[in-house]
């Protein structure tokens, strides 16, 4: 059972507390405020939420990829037992695209036009070892067809404006697999895709994946998306994560009024014909965001209490939620 | 590819028709040149001959068309004031002016680019402010007023550099070159230094505005999230996409420079041809007017294909747009 698994082993990354702040001129933004997270070798994570919830800060705050005005400002992340945090940047530079990939939302933008795929392969590979270039190259091919890329050789010798978004999309995927990372840290890449190339891209991804017991981050708003392809999912909303357990738990029986809201916005067979629903009002400000639960202005349960922040409540090995008044029906 | 080429040579023959048109035909609407080349005392009797003898008592279009059949062949008639051709007056002329704008070129480009790209990377650093404000003075500061400066700091009061003239010059088969022998150089330095001034302080701040847009691209980011050191970044990465607006204001800035040239030309007695331009115009030189602004349009068209040429190389979907 993956519950049992993820408690025993060692985790590959654990997040504590992270906080990851924007200073502004009015005022700090907290766009990430006390996340917790832990993986485990191999495991597929989930982590979904509103535009602006701050998972794709969560996301680059493990790579130290954070540009001023952001910073983190406390917390901890480790990775492998080895604190990312308290790194020199010449150690993160050796771990980025070695250990921890990424790949990112738009694949029109994540690829330098003025430089051939096989030079940006190549580079990817040579950053972190002295391998001659022509054994780079081919290594880049390998994994080319690895995730379904016709004719690589050709591909190879294409700038990225020759290429289609699925193609590019693919091959930022295959850039992050080429040193066999141990994390993959995918910040919505298959948002900007069509649908078909989506599930095609959401599949390989998995069986990659799996086959290289590659640990993989899967940063979404989509929760539909999610539901097939992560083993945990964790919810986020205004910089906390709210929910977390396993997949089946989560989208079969929601405690958090907000996964619910999620949940029953995702279209289905049964709710054909049927007026989709909402969950109401907009995600708050992160600038006014004082104490207490941030969804309660939107939450139907919500009373008094939610003036205070709720603190995590435990179910089990992996559930937890943040909530005074937790959906107890699981009716779904 | 050589489609490209030669639709672009193309053009500028049909460029160069027009310009020779409205070109003879303004200078033939300013005034009549025989009252700049006989003496006030001279009789109608003298002033027609003189009229006779260079052809100018014809129509307008019929010298015009003297003129283009003679222009087709290679010759674009004799100065009036001088007699000699004056496509050898401009040529013999041109290689002091084009030495002096590649340098002042190369200059802004060696300085600006670097300074650019520092300011573009740490924009709130106090160095970057520093080359920022100086960028402003570089532009706004008129050019003979930098030059007379120039001149006093660097001549008068330390009497290191000459103030005039191209210094000694090197025979490269039919051209003279300055910049081949140390004294030419350094009479080369000072008028460079003037004109390079300003067209530096342009590409710093546009090497500025373009780094810290591509700066801020997810393609940069990914760089960085492959693991790539800073400088393969800044160099291959960065640097490549700086260069092509670069290309194309210094490109521009280099035919403005040397089509005028003049007022730096001027201030240090450099002897190019914007000082023959001015003072064809006053005279109404026709002959030479007309061949200094073909030959100019010629260049013109060809430095724009060479930029062309270089955005290809640069630039690979350029490239695409050619070949449909």
């Amino acid at each position: 059972m993956t519950a049992r698994q993820t408690t025993d082993t060692m985790p590959l990354l654990r997040v504590q507390n992270l906080q990851t702040h924007f200073l502004t001129r009015f005022g700090a933004v907290k766009a990430v405020d006390g996340v917790d997270l832990e993986l485990a070798p191999g495991e597929i994570l989930g982590l979904v939420g509103e535009s602006g919830s701050g998972k794709s800060i969560t996301g680059f705050s493990i790579l130290g990829l954070i540009d001023p005005p952001g910073r983190i400002v406390g917390g901890s992340i480790e990775f492998d037992g080895r604190d990312l945090l308290a790194m020199k940047e010449r150690e993160l530079r050796r771990l980025r695209g070695n250990d921890i990939a990424v790949v990112f939302q738009d694949p029109s933008m994540t690829l330098n036009p003025v430089l051939r795929v096989d030079t940006q392969m190549i580079e990817a590979i040579q950053a972190h070892e002295t391998v001659s270039s022509a054994a780079a190259r081919q290594r880049a091919r390998d994994v080319l067809v690895k995730v379904g890329i016709p004719s690589p050789d050709e591909r190879l010798r294409c700038y990225p404006f020759e290429l289609s978004g699925g193609m590019r999309q693919r091959i930022a995927i295959a850039i992050a697999l080429l040193n066999r990372p141990r994390l993959i840290i995918a910040d919505e890449p298959t948002t900007a895709l069509d649908v078909s190339i989506q599930g095609q891209i959401i599949h390989e991804v998995r069986e990659l994946c799996r086959e290289t017991g590659t640990a993989l981050i899967w940063v979404t708003h989509d929760l539909a998306v999610i539901a097939g392809l992560a083993d945990r999912i964790a919810v986020m909303y205004a910089g906390r994560i709210v929910e977390t357990g396993e997949t089946d738990e989560i989208i079969h029986h929601p405690m958090h009024p907000y996964t619910r809201g999620l949940i029953d916005s995702v279209p289905s067979g049964s709710t054909r014909g049927a007026r989709l629903h909402q969950i109401e009002g907009m995600t708050p400000s992160l600038l006014e965001l004082g104490e207490g639960c941030a969804f309660r202005d939107r939450c139907h349960r919500a009373t008094e209490q939610c003036r205070e922040t709720p603190g995590v409540t435990s179910l089990g090995n992996t559930r937890e939620f943040r909530c005074w008044h937790p959906e107890t029906g699981g009716d779904q | 590819m050589s489609a490209f080429v030669i639709n672009r040579l193309l053009q500028a023959f049909f460029v160069l028709l027009v310009m020779s048109v409205l070109v003879f035909v303004g200078i033939y609407l300013v005034g009549d040149p025989i009252s700049m080349l006989v003496s006030p005392e001279a009789t109608d009797l003298e002033r027609d001959a003189v009229r006779e003898s260079f052809g100018l008592d014809r129509p307008i279009f019929v010298q015009y068309i003297t003129f283009l059949g003679s222009a087709l062949q290679g010759d674009f008639g004799r100065s009036f004031l001088t007699g000699e051709p004056a496509l050898q007056l401009i040529l013999e002329r041109m290689p002091a002016t084009v030495e002096l704008v590649g340098f002042a070129m190369f200059f802004s480009v060696v300085i600006g680019v670097p300074l650019g790209i520092i300011a573009g990377l740490r924009p709130e650093a106090t160095f970057s402010k520093v080359i920022m404000t100086g960028s402003i003075f570089g532009f706004s500061l008129p050019t003979f007023w930098v030059g007379m400066v120039l001149i006093m700091l660097f001549a008068v009061q330390l009497g290191i550099l000459p103030t005039s003239g191209r210094g000694e010059t090197v025979q490269v088969g039919p051209i003279e070159l300055s910049i081949l022998t140390l004294d030419g150089l350094r009479h080369l330095i000072l008028p460079a230094l003037t004109l390079g001034l300003t067209k530096a302080s342009l590409i710093i701040r546009v090497t500025r505005a373009a780094t810290r847009e591509i700066q801020a691209m997810d393609y940069i980011k990914f760089a960085r999230a492959k693991g790539l050191s800073s400088s393969r970044i800044l160099r291959v990465h960065l640097l490549k996409n700086v260069l092509i607006p670069i290309i194309t204001v210094a490109g521009l800035e280099f035919g403005q420079a040397l089509a005028f040239a003049v007022v730096t030309e001027t201030v240090f007695s450099w002897p190019g041809m914007g000082k023959l331009l001015i003072d064809s115009i006053l005279t109404l030189d026709r002959p030479v007017v007309v061949a200094y602004v073909l030959i100019m349009v010629l260049f013109l068209v060809l430095l724009n294909l060479v930029i062309d040429l270089l955005y290809m190389v640069i630039d690979p979907s350029s490239r695409e747009k050619v070949r449909d």
